[in-house]
């Protein structure tokens, strides 16, 4: 059975960024684009591995 | 547990419960039972998703696993800031933007309503066993504390759940998991700080790390590209990306907590928060393992750490044998501690030679209390199958802590399990409702009647978890039976997700068909492939896109490309 809303979007779903309002601004003070807030999570995480291989190998 | 304990435990979930319910009351429409208000700040999205993920087997058996094999386990969070900036950058956006209840919703808009309730049946099978897990780990820690027997203890745990979600919906899971959340970061730092205080007056941070780190306890990243080995730097970053990409993707359970963010903006901050803090969380309960490992070298342990069924088993005969065994491991772990008071003092004295030595005493006389400890796990269960490990911080609580402490770390266990299981069931019922019930069974009915229909589904789905945890003798690790659960069904809901998103020219007869060979293929890697578990959602997701893209092309018909 398929109810007539199944392919209503008819489309991956995708659209442009600038279609939505809040999704430029994040509301932040220093990590104004969504871009910013990825890289420095990204940039944390690597912290953070990093800091485990150093305790894996100072203590092995 | 004591009064007091009983105290501190009743009225803290008992507390929580009934001010979810206050709040929320009168706001049982079917949009807020499924999907909450829709007024959630990023603070309450990030802790509510948190608390969904952290169930109590995260607090009961994440210590055990840092136990008994150090701080490697935690590679498998590697995968999970990379998989939620990919989810708040691509998934969320679309999730929003077609304002749906259910991650598969999208999956019928995208593709048709076959592969929407394929989507569906594959988180309702996964995440209904998924649960029964969720119900048995709190079961543990009744059992252990009062006695009782693990069967009744599941059934009585688990109807308590089902009443608490039924009530609540999803705004009450929202409103509740926070203070939930408040309630375990209590409960696991008033453990840490008290079992730092009972480490040996002297052991320094130093000796510490360095005792941990001689009994490869604190090997946190290997680089190993063996695919045989669980956990590794590269099954962490690759395999467990796709993990957590499809956990937190397309698993409704999670994707009902961030959509009910009040904005977009609230809703990837949410995710980010998870992105950042999760990584720290589990290195903490990890090394509360670790920290209980370097205690019970100076404080002996018993030899078998589930007493229960320990004197079940001495009481059905065999309590020659097993005091013959708990002797000997006395004679061991006292030869295990004398040797690591040769290493320590050897490390003071600055005698390096004398501190090689005694550090390789210490390891073979570890052998040997380990050696006993299999002996009692054999003499308990001769199939091998049960993991005593999950014992373990439930042993050190009940035995060291003091009382008020002891009610709230079982406090915080049942915050765990009541804040996990609550968005298990409310997604559970949410997704058979709107995904089977009104989408093919009764397409035309009233919200009233679909509500009510949420609710006996939430029922349903709760009998079921319950039937699943009492025909669970887990071989693994209860943490990793999760994952390893996961694993074999998820590839295919991402690769699903993936297609939709990505390739636009595939259609749904040809994605459907691909996911269900995918599953097929996963399934025989399961059973027929020595590689890490970890690595099956990578191989799978990629499978169900090549599938896809072959089996279009076979099919003949390239779809229009999709408009956006």
């Amino acid at each position: 059975m398929k109810l007539p809303d199944d392919k209503s979007a008819g489309s991956s779903g995708m659209m442009p960024a600038s279609a939505v309002p809040d999704e430029r601004e994040t509301g932040l003070p220093l990590l104004r684009t969504w871009r910013a807030v990825y890289t420095c999570v990204l940039v944390v995480f690597a912290v953070w591995i990093g800091l485990l291989i150093a305790l894996s190998r100072m203590f092995s | 547990m004591n009064a007091l304990d009983y105290v501190v435990l009743l009225g803290t979930i008992l507390g929580i419960a009934l001010y979810g319910m206050w709040r929320t009351r009168g706001r049982h429409n079917l949009d807020s039972y499924l999907r909450g208000s829709g007024d959630s700040r990023w603070f309450v999205v990030g802790l509510s998703v948190m608390a969904t993920q952290a169930s109590a087997v995260t607090f009961l058996s994440t210590p055990g696993q840092g136990f008994a094999s150090g701080l490697g386990f935690i590679q498998i969070y590697f995968g999970m800031p990379i998989a939620l900036i990919i989810i708040a950058a691509v998934f969320l956006p679309i999730y929003r933007r077609l304002n749906v209840i259910t991650a598969y919703e999208y999956l019928g808009r995208r593709f048709d309503t076959k592969s929407r309730l394929l989507g569906a049946e594959i988180f309702l099978l996964q995440r209904g066993m998924g649960a029964g897990i969720t119900i048995y780990a709190p079961a543990i820690v009744l059992s252990t504390v009062f006695g009782w027997r693990l069967d009744a203890t599941i059934i009585c745990s688990g109807l308590v759940v089902i009443a608490y979600t039924v009530s609540g919906g999803s705004d009450a899971v929202n409103v509740t998991q926070k203070y939930q959340i408040g309630v375990i970061f209590a409960g696991m730092i008033a453990a840490c700080v008290v079992l730092v205080n009972k480490l040996p007056a002297g052991l320094g941070v130093h000796d510490a790390l360095t005792l941990a780190g001689g009994m490869h306890k604190l090997q946190a990243v290997n680089f190993s590209t063996d695919p045989r080995e669980r956990y590794t730097l590269w099954s962490g970053v690759l395999g467990a990306t796709f993990l957590m990409l499809a956990y937190f993707g397309t698993d409704q359970s999670q994707v009902q907590r961030y959509i009910s963010g009040a904005s977009l903006r609230e809703s990837r901050l949410g995710l980010m928060f998870n992105a950042v803090f999760k990584i720290p969380m589990q290195f903490f309960i990890l090394s509360l393992g670790v920290l209980l490992f370097l205690f019970y070298q100076f404080e002996k342990p018993p030899v078998y750490f589930n007493q229960v069924e320990w004197k079940h088993r001495a009481e059905r005969g065999d309590a020659g044998r097993l005091q013959a065994i708990e002797t000997d491991f006395t004679a061991a772990h006292d030869r295990e501690r004398q040797q690591l008071g040769v290493w320590l003092a050897a490390r003071r004295a600055g005698n390096s030679a004398a501190e090689a030595a005694a550090r390789a005493a210490v390891s073979a006389a570890h052998e040997q209390v380990e050696a006993v400890r299999t002996q009692a796990e054999m003499a308990v269960d001769p199939t091998g199958k049960k993991k005593d490990t999950d014992y373990v911080f439930i042993t050190f609580i009940l035995d060291y802590l003091p009382h008020g402490i002891i009610g709230l770390l079982v406090a915080t266990f049942f915050a765990a399990a009541l804040s996990a299981k609550a968005a298990e069931l409310n997604a559970l019922g949410s997704a058979t409702t709107v995904d089977f019930y009104r989408h093919v069974i009764r397409p035309q009915a009233s919200d009233a009647h679909y509500l009510a229909a949420s609710k006996w589904f939430t029922v349903f789905w709760g009998l079921v978890s319950i039937s699943f945890a009492l025909s669970a003798t887990l071989a693994e690790n209860l943490i990793q039976a999760v994952n390893i659960i996961g694993s074999i069904f998820y590839p295919v809901m991402l690769g699903l997700f993936v297609v939709g998103f990505f390739l636009r020219r595939i259609g749904g007869t040809a994605v459907f068909w691909g996911a269900l060979a995918t599953q097929v293929l996963i399934i025989a890697f399961y059973f027929c492939l020595n590689i890490s578990y970890l690595w099956y959602n990578l191989i799978g997701c990629a499978a169900c896109v090549l599938f896809s893209i072959l089996l279009q092309a076979a099919l003949g018909t390239i779809a229009r490309p999709a408009k956006t």
